[in-house]
């Protein structure tokens, strides 16, 4: 078996024998976790008790199986670490799920220990039972089922090796009651665990290296089209990226995964790119000849009508799972590997080539873009006073009111989030925590949460929609309860806003179903769970409100009561071409860039 | 977009789950199996070969070799209709009731298809017969004709023609 190997290498059995919820402890401390976010039931008593015998490692009680998951992610994401994640069998492995997918949609690495029915009542219908392998199989990286104890502590280092090597993503270890309790000796330090049939490679192919620099090197109109693999392989390749950019001179455009990674203050950054990117961002992927996609996965949000996807680029994809080449798009040059690695090697290629682009096609490249970047798509009118706060204005106040301070911002899913994506400026990789793939609303707070435990003492804010909130509001109480000083900044339009808005676009202004009526008073709702709650509902307030919701020692609810019926643009209707863009209302039902579009520079 | 026949080769480690994992691949794509065979090649080291047919456009099959790639207990994948030529066998039993002409007239077909007797009585024959599945079909559909009351096919095992390994 996959053993065989660590069999060879000497192992040493323990003094005294352990039970396995012991022996979960010591793999988890092996591990260096300081943290597990999680739920206590039947299943996992004897874990809990074996938690409660010991100091080093902290746990935090969330009211949600969901929220757990979403908080490791959050904790995950800030740090650069393995979130874990501990739920009692049936209905909490099951609620856990919608976690895991965000997960392994996001590649987040996480270890999910899930309790299981005793191993001789499985296939019973016991009390809380699930069938959690199965369920979880294609929702998780990998999945284990440990029905004898002496397999455990392999199990236990083997999945933390899966979670964070090669594309991260969630791994789920289903617990028996009887493997808990049952006692061995055995135990498998990390060193001694190495699975020989999972192989990631990290380093790039020579050649690979040798192709892209062919292309990037006499391109005339190259892009660097950054995605999450950039954050995931670590700051050192953020700092890569920016160098790469820096000796080429060539733009950046990022994904929603990947912001941070590259400065938004830098000169080469075009914004974010995709449905609700930036006009000069999609134009310029249109319209490049060679396209460096690092770290990102072709997206249908990014790509929008797959045929006419930049169609006239030789596209270079470096991505650390080979499954992800060709996946959608058809590529020229294909890199697999590490996007820190990648990049180094890009790096030392174009230096000691002593390559350069060719000075006059840069020139003309960057008036194109300078002239795309002069439509100002991200331009709103905000009037002052008593008006009614735009969204886009409360984004683009609350990052004036964040700038340069110590702050990590998670989002829930809709207009918010995007409004987020355009108007917030991250500098640096891990401050941003956003459910990108699966677009889970109740994401946010519990991914705040995640990310304060971590970083006790920074700023951590959750930007939400009235309407996405209240899918995991019951995180409040954790927040209490651990004196988290979580900030809720809620955009109220009283819509679920991006259903509203496809209403509006796609289904002739017929909004079913997506007014949310009844909503809270959530001034009250945060005092009924020890916060500050804020409302603010006109421009002259809402820098007051913002500079209140920081310097409150605690957690704050901030209800922003926002114009109700703006939409969010620019935007790409789903299926369209990049050059297929709404850019406000006025020309929502146009086709404003046809010409230029399609015609290069 | 038309599709195509592929015969897949896939070792994996010999572990509960590991089948769910690969045909999940398929069954999520709507793509069905159209022969499955699994069992340990290599006792020391726990290995199990899958060998599976299934049928799609290009692009998915070339997507789901690397979907399948990318499973933890998975150790290598080989397209062998991709890759070359390659020998496919398949066993079958194939069990046939009935008297007089008919019963001659089976085992003159057996006969000639090189099919092998493994048990018989006086109102039946089990024949055992392997090859090519194309080749087994063309035998069921005689013996079909001939009394045919029950069969049974072991599916296909399929290795890559040459000195070369296909499957790594």
């Amino acid at each position: 078996m996959q053993s065989a190997q660590a069999d060879k290498s000497e192992q040493k059995l323990l003094d005294e024998p352990r039970c396995g919820a012991r022996i979960i402890i010591d793999c988890l401390q092996e591990q260096g976790v300081d943290v597990i976010f999680g739920y206590p039931g039947g299943a996992v008593l004897p874990l809990y008790d074996e938690i409660f015998k010991q100091n080093e490692i902290r746990h935090v009680l969330v009211r949600h199986e969901q929220a757990a998951v979403h908080a490791a992610e959050g904790y995950a994401r800030s740090t650069g670490r393995v979130g874990v994640v501990l739920v009692t069998s049936g209905p909490g492995a099951t609620n856990a799920v919608t976690g895991l997918t965000d997960a392994l949609m996001d590649s987040i690495p996480v270890v999910c220990l899930t309790g299981q029915v005793p191993s001789y009542m499985i296939g019973n219908d016991a009390f809380q039972e699930a069938d959690t392998t199965g369920i979880t199989r294609p929702c998780s990286k990998h999945n284990y089922l440990v029905d004898q104890v002496d397999q455990l502590s392999e199990k236990m280092h083997e999945a933390f090796d899966v979670a964070r090597n090669g594309r991260p993503g969630p791994v789920v270890i289903d617990l028996p009651k009887d493997v808990q309790m049952a006692e061995t000796r055995v135990y498998k330090t990390k060193d001694q665990v190495k699975r020989r049939s999972f192989q990631v490679v990290t380093q790039p192919a020579v050649e690979g290296i040798e192709a892209a620099i062919a292309a990037l090197s006499t391109a005339k109109r190259p892009i660097i089209y950054a995605g999450g693999g950039v954050i995931n392989s670590g700051p050192q390749a953020a700092m890569a990226l920016r160098q790469f950019a820096d000796m080429t001179g060539m733009p950046v455009t990022q994904t929603l995964m990947a912001l941070g990674a590259f400065p938004a203050s830098h000169k080469s950054f075009l914004g974010m790119l995709g449905m609700h990117g930036t006009y000069e961002a999609n134009l310029a992927m249109y319209n490049c000849d060679v396209m460096l996609n690092i770290g990102a996965r072709f997206d249908d949000r990014i790509t929008g009508k797959l045929d006419e996807f930049s169609p006239n680029s030789i596209k270079i994809h470096c991505d650390i799972d080979p499954s992800s080449i060709n996946k959608s798009v058809m590529v020229d040059i294909p890199v697999i590997g590490d996007a820190g690695e990648i990049l180094n090697a890009l790096i030392a290629a174009w230096k000691s080539g002593g390559h350069a682009l060719d000075a006059g096609a840069q020139k003309k490249w960057w008036a194109q873009i300078d002239a795309w970047r002069s439509r100002d798509c991200l331009a709103f009118n905000q009037d002052s006073g008593d008006a009614e706060i735009r969204p886009q204005h409360a984004i683009a106040r609350l990052n004036a009111a964040v700038k340069g301070k110590d702050v990590y911002i998670s989002t829930e899913v809709g207009q918010h989030q995007m409004w987020a994506a355009q108007y917030l400026e991250f500098e640096e990789p891990n401050r941003w925590l956003t459910s990108g793939g699966l677009g889970t609303m109740g994401y946010g707070l519990p991914a705040a949460v995640g990310a304060q435990v971590a970083h006790p003492d920074s700023l951590c804010i959750d930007v939400a929609g009235e309407a996405s909130i209240l899918m995991n509001i019951q995180e409040l109480s954790t927040v209490m309860q651990y004196r988290l000083p979580v900030k809720v900044f809620i955009l109220n339009n009283q819509w679920m806003g991006m259903v509203r808005q496809w209403q509006e676009l796609l289904h002739g202004e017929r909004y079913s179903e997506s007014y949310t009526d009844s909503l809270p008073d959530f001034v009250k709702l945060a005092e009924a769970f020890g916060g500050k709650g804020i409302r603010v509902t006109k421009e002259s307030e809402l820098d007051q409100a913002i500079a209140d919701m920081i310097a409150y020692d605690g957690p704050v609810v901030v209800d922003c009561c926002v114009v109700r019926n703006e939409n969010c643009f620019p935007m790409i209707p789903s299926g369209k071409p990049h050059y297929d863009m709404i850019l406000n209302d006025e020309d929502k039902r146009a086709k404003p860039i046809e010409g230029s579009g399609r015609n290069m520079v | 977009m038309t599709t195509e026949q592929r015969t897949f080769a896939v070792l994996v480690d010999n572990e509960p789950g590991v089948l769910a994992r690969v045909v999940g691949l398929f069954a999520g794509r709507g793509y069905n199996i159209s022969s499955l065979t699994v069992t340990e090649v290599d006792h020391a080291q726990g290995l199990s070969r899958i060998t599976l047919e299934t049928s799609g456009t290009p692009v998915v099959l070339e997507h789901v070799k690397n979907l399948l790639y990318r499973l933890v207990p998975v150790h290598s994948v080989a397209d062998l209709t991709s890759y070359g030529p390659a020998v496919r066998r398949e066993m079958a039993l194939i069990k046939v009731c009935g008297v007089d002409k008919q019963r001659v007239e089976s085992l003159r077909i057996a006969d000639i298809f090189k099919a092998e007797v493994v048990d018989a009585g006086m109102e039946h024959f089990i024949f055992q017969i392997s090859g090519e599945p194309e080749e087994i079909d063309r035998f069921v559909e005689l013996m079909r004709q001939l009394g045919m009351v029950d069969i049974s096919r072991t599916g296909v095992a399929a290795i890559s023609r040459g000195a070369e390994v296909a499957l790594k």
